[in-house]
């Protein structure tokens, strides 16, 4: 790139080779073998007599593959992968904080991942254990009476919650008719309240991001079943009016449903059980540091008020007179199940490693810690780039992308040149109510050092934006491959690896670009 | 805190930079009620080796050294040590859903590789990133052909797992959907122990938006698909097959006639892990693409026109069809689908067939065995790694009896079928050696005996 | 790109040509480059009853979703199958593309349609805000 504009100095990364690799369907040759089974020491079966003719001649394309290859295979395709354990991963809203290895170690321990679900309860009582004391943990933490870990993520945790909700309306004779839901929220919340058979009322912001009480005030009557809020709001603000927001709905008969997707700024300072929550999830893969794991799995746990226990999924977790722990499946007032078995146990065991690492003091300290990241960053950046709302930031910062879009730069831009600083980007273009948002969520396992270098780059590249906007906008320049055809992609979509005849001719790809 | 990287001067240090005097004026939006002033009441901070010990004492009090023949769901394969190696490298482990595809491509091409062996495997054009597990696949498939037919009548096999109707049930009342089951045809028959299509036949209006059966069937029976199949489509209806052991699939044919196929693919290398995190997965016949729930990935071309793949037509999806959307899922199962993604590269083509075989072999030698001592249900019906054994003596007695030998028998029936009277589901996969069918059924002829003698 | 004379149009940035009882609609220009590049036309089932000012359909970019509305009532007659394989005719020929076909159910609707030069003024007047 040769230019005496300026360009940023990159001092977290140096660019190094990454080694290419092929799709392993193209890698394979016949023959080759990756696995060695026991001997067979019963006697051979005949498949087609067995199945009556059901049988496959063939499994398809399948790779053949030796051992090592298949190592080398997926080690250099994690190779292209950014990761926690690189360094700062600021997705806001997705809270990427360190996932400690002893979590990894003890879920794999074999009476612990060779469990069968439905081996005996007598010869359970380790795995209830851990849902017992992680249960207990978590209602400590949240402040509320009972709780569910049967859904699997932050997701299926809103459905839960929400059928909890309908199924207490409905108790009291009338299921109601709608879910009022901010502007400001994750799309989860109104694809949920859709799935549960709620008309969704969208409720505008207020001009510091936070609920309009007076506007919810006049929304809310005997057709709302709830208002899900997210606390603190997707701009990382706390609602300091929570407590009459929950008397409104109070009032109505309605229920406060919380997503939990921001309890990590919350954790040991104050518990949503107290400012009036009726119903809350969690996202053990936020807050309480299960892996993420390139997309999941997750597990969200649903917490709620005595007036929804009759109602939370089946079975539940009961102790006997004996002391031993067993599943209730006599829940005659239950929504039912939202999943098969137990939910991600496997998470269970991570997030109470977690939590007995953290004890009390760590808890709190880790939110504190979370707090002061973001608002380290916002102080250092404030100057250069737009705060669309001034109020106080939590876990948290959301800047706009308003000063930069004058030189033609959009959060987007932005977001690819980061890469090249050596630092996955922010979220993007989220919350809704903030137009070109960039949100930064730096969690509390960034070092000082860490956070220095990010805010270094972030100016380095307002300061490009100003002089050099091109560098931006081309962005990123020192990945394996450069922006992607999204819209081909998306017209002509190619969803699966087809054997060479049918597909096009397949070239080992060039080194990445030095530039 | 060991996890926290600073010092208290460090704090200190920040805190005066933002301009703040103490870590409380950060907190200062929250209501002073709200805010707690005493420690949280859980365990204290623990050292690493006090957490390695909690959780060694835990497992101790799980089931440790016993011969277990469960299924029902949740299978014991072997799971090849590369997988466990692969999957905890930081950067498949610690990266999250790949939205920035520069620096996601290793996760987005291992999906990739994930879809295009779900579509050989099942005979299906496309397949998803991956779902919850498959109750919920099961579920939402259900979902997706009531949106393709504008139809609200769905039928579902007794046959299919209880919990996997239990969740469908949960996720169907809400939606509207006339949800009906239909039995199975009684020991005795021709086809005992599969779904009773002369029922079915009856059951399928123009009004059904699909028939969903799982195969190999709750009882470990196959399904006849083409049979099923063509009763759906007659009417119009679509055809769902949930697939909760897929293993199967090494050696039985695909259900290529299915306008859908739901799997649990825990079997392929996902530790059972006291029922989860599994691995669902939604495959289709292509012309239901927008209609499929869940991330998805493409290939596309970079700038440059190098080869890349990017999470694509995430229209469908929530974040921006919001209540529209065609689901409310989010987060997948991404590292346990990469997991999977691991085991078929190590099996592969030669192998998968192999370890299915080695299943059909080992439970047909066990079936066998056993039945010597008690009497085999649907013992006609072509079946994988799964039979019922039905005796004399009450499941919860003979299991005790099991249990003294270190042996877990088979699942009890009577909760989902009573009319089965005593019967117990049993499973033999590869893991099982023959010592250890010969052992259960020497203890279950014991067993047999004192109840004889009491 | 002009917009044809004769046409009308709606605010929601549809436009219809009307020939005899029969109205053919699209998107306008302003509407697909505002949109950026389409992906995906959800069009109606050919039978179909739609509505004066209701959800048609939808189009697709790679990062939204936008609703269609109708500018009249009437009954789908046709919808352009090309638009399936091709939807990037939408924005290269956004005045040619049609979505669908619709016998007209009143013909007065017609009157209070936008003319070519009051939706000028009116995208005019958006582009301004």
């Amino acid at each position: 790139m040769a230019t005496d504009k300026f360009v940023g100095t990159t001092r977290k990364v140096t660019a190094h080779l990454t080694q290419n690799e092929n799709l392993s369907f193209e890698k394979s040759s016949p023959g080759k073998k990756g696995y060695k089974l026991a001997p067979l020491d019963v006697p051979e079966v005949e498949a087609s007599a067995l199945l009556d003719g059901a049988v496959r001649a063939d499994v398809g394309a399948l790779p053949e593959l030796s051992e090592i290859e298949i190592i080398r295979h997926f080690t250099r395709l994690s190779t292209w992968n950014y990761a926690i354990d690189l360094g700062m991963y600021p997705l806001g809203s997705c809270t990427m904080k360190y996932n400690p290895r002893v979590n990894e170690f003890v879920s794999r321990l074999e009476g612990i991942a060779e469990a069968h679900p439905y081996q005996p309860e007598s010869l359970s009582q380790g795995a209830l254990g851990v849902v017992k004391l992680l249960q207990d943990c978590l209602i400590e933490i949240t402040g509320m009476d009972a709780i569910t870990l049967q859904p699997a993520a932050g997701a299926h945790g809103e459905f839960t919650g929400i059928l909890l909700a309908r199924a207490y309306h409905q108790s009291k004779g009338n299921a109601r008719k709608h879910v009022i839901i901010p502007d400001s929220a994750h799309g989860t919340n109104p694809a949920t309240a859709a799935s549960c058979g709620y008309q969704v009322i969208n409720l505008k912001s207020n001009a510091q991001g936070g609920v309009d009480v007076a506007a919810l005030a006049q929304m809310v009557n005997e057709d709302t079943a709830a208002l899900m809020l997210t606390n603190p709001s997707t701009i990382g603000v706390f609602e300091n009016e929570i407590h009459k927001i929950a008397d409104v709905l109070h009032d109505k008969g309605a229920l406060l449903y919380m997503d939990g997707a921001n309890m990590n700024a919350l954790v040991g300072k104050t518990r949503p059980g107290d400012f009036g929550v009726d119903v809350m999830h969690l996202n053990l893969h936020k807050t309480f540091s299960t892996p993420h794991g390139g997309g999941g799995p997750g597990s969200g746990p649903v917490a709620c008020k005595k007036i929804l226990e009759p109602f939370l999924p089946s079975p539940v977790l009961a102790q006997g007179a004996d002391g031993l722990l067993h599943w209730n499946y006599d829940r005659p007032e239950s929504v039912g199940r939202v999943r098969m078995l137990y939910g991600n146990f496997g998470m269970f065991v991570r997030a109470l490693a977690y939590i007995l690492a953290n004890g009390p003091d760590g808890l709190r300290q880790t939110t504190e810690d979370a707090v002061l990241n973001a608002n380290y960053i916002r102080a250092k950046l404030q100057d250069v780039y737009e705060l669309p709302y001034n109020t106080p930031s939590m876990h948290e910062v959301v800047f706009s992308d308003k000063r930069q879009t004058k030189n033609g730069v959009k959060t987007g831009d932005i977001a690819k040149r980061l890469i090249d600083y050596g630092f996955h980007p922010y979220t993007t273009s989220f919350p809704l109510i903030v137009p070109g948002a960039l949100m930064i969520e730096p969690t509390e396992s960034e070092s000082r050092e860490e956070l220095d270098l990010f805010v270094d780059a972030m100016r380095q590249i307002a300061r490009e934006v100003d002089e050099n906007p091109e560098v931006v906008i081309t962005a990123p320049h020192s990945t394996r491959i450069s922006r992607l055809d999204e819209t081909t992609a998306a017209r002509k979509p190619v969803l699966r690896w087809k054997a060479p005849a049918a597909s096009t001719p397949v070239e080992v790809d060039t080194p990445a670009k030095e530039w | 805190m060991r996890y926290l990287p600073k010092s208290d001067a460090e704090r200190a240090e920040m805190l005066r930079e933002i301009g703040a005097s103490s870590i409380d004026d950060l907190f200062v939006t929250v209501p002073e009620e709200y805010r707690l002033t005493r420690d949280l009441k859980v365990p204290r901070q623990m050292g690493e080796s006090e957490i390695v010990e909690h959780f060694k004492a835990t497992a101790a009090l799980n089931a440790n050294g016993y011969s277990s023949f469960l299924g029902a769901g949740a299978y014991r394969h072997y799971r090849p040590v590369v997988i466990d190696s692969l999957v905890q490298r930081g950067e498949f482990l610690t990266s999250y859903t790949p939205y920035q595809a520069e620096i996601t491509q290793g996760t987005l091409q291992a999906i990739f590789e994930f879809q295009t062996m779900i579509c050989e495997l099942t005979g299906m054009d496309i397949a998803n990133a991956s779902m919850y597990d498959g109750s919920t696949g099961a579920a939402e498939a259900v979902m997706m052909a009531v949106r393709i037919t504008g139809r609200d009548g769905v039928l579902v096999a007794r046959t299919v797992h209880p919990e996997y109707r239990e969740v469908m049930h949960t996720y169907a009342q809400h939606q509207g959907h006339d949800a009906r089951e239909v039995g199975y045809i009684a020991e005795g028959q021709p086809g005992a122990g599969r779904i009773d299509l002369a029922a079915l036949e009856q059951a399928v209006t123009d009004q059904t938006a699909c028939v969903l059966v799982q195969s190999p069937n709750f009882f470990g029976v196959m399904e006849d698909i083409p049979a099923i199949a063509d009763i759906a489509h007659k009417k119009g209806a679509l055809l769902i097959v949930s697939i909760a052991e897929a293993v199967s699939l090494g050696i039985v044919r695909p259900p290529v006639e299915a306008d859908i196929v739901s799997m649990e693919a825990q079997s392929y290398g996902v530790a059972l892990s006291y029922g989860g995190p599994y691995c669902g997965v939604l495959a289709a016949k292509e012309k239901y693409l927008r209609q499929m729930p869940g991330r998805l990935v493409g290939e596309t071309k970079d700038t440059e026109g190098r080869r890349g793949f990017v999470l694509t037509l995430s229209t469908r999806e929530q974040h921006i069809r919001r209540e529209k959307a065609t689901s409310n899922i989010c987060t997948n199962q991404a590292l346990v689908a990469l997991m999977t993604t691991i085991f078929l590269t190590v099996y592969g083509k030669e192998g998968m067939r192999e370890l299915a075989l080695q299943n059909l072999a080992k439970a047909k030698y066990a079936a066998d065995t056993l039945s010597a001592q008690g009497k085999l249900l649907f013992a006609k019906t072509p079946r994988f790694h799964e039979f019922v054994l039905e005796t004399d003596e009450a499941p919860e007695a003979l299991n005790a009896r099991l249990l003294e030998k270190k042996i877990i028998g088979g699942l009890s029936l009577s909760k989902w079928y009573p009319e089965l009277g005593n019967a117990t589901l049993w499973c033999a996969t590869e893991l099982m050696t023959r010592a250890q069918i010969d052992a259960a059924a020497a203890a279950v002829a014991a067993a047999l005996v004192s109840a004889a003698a009491r | 790109m002009a917009y044809p004379e004769k046409y009308k149009y709606t605010k929601e940035h549809e436009w219809i040509e009307v020939a005899g009882n029969v109205g053919t609609v699209g998107i306008t220009d302003y509407a697909q480059n505002s949109l950026g590049d389409i992906v995906f036309v959800d069009a109606p089932k050919i039978g179909s009853k739609v509505e004066k000012g209701a959800v048609f359909g939808s189009v697709e970019s790679v990062k939204a979703v936008s609703d269609l509305y109708s500018p009249v009532t009437g009954t789908v007659t046709e919808v352009n199958e090309e638009l399936h394989a091709s939807p990037e005719k939408l924005n290269t020929e956004a005045h040619s593309a049609w979505i669908m076909k619709v016998e007209l159910g009143d013909a007065a609707e017609l009157g209070s349609l936008l003319s070519a030069a009051d939706y000028e003024a009116f995208i005019a007047e958006e582009t301004a805000k």
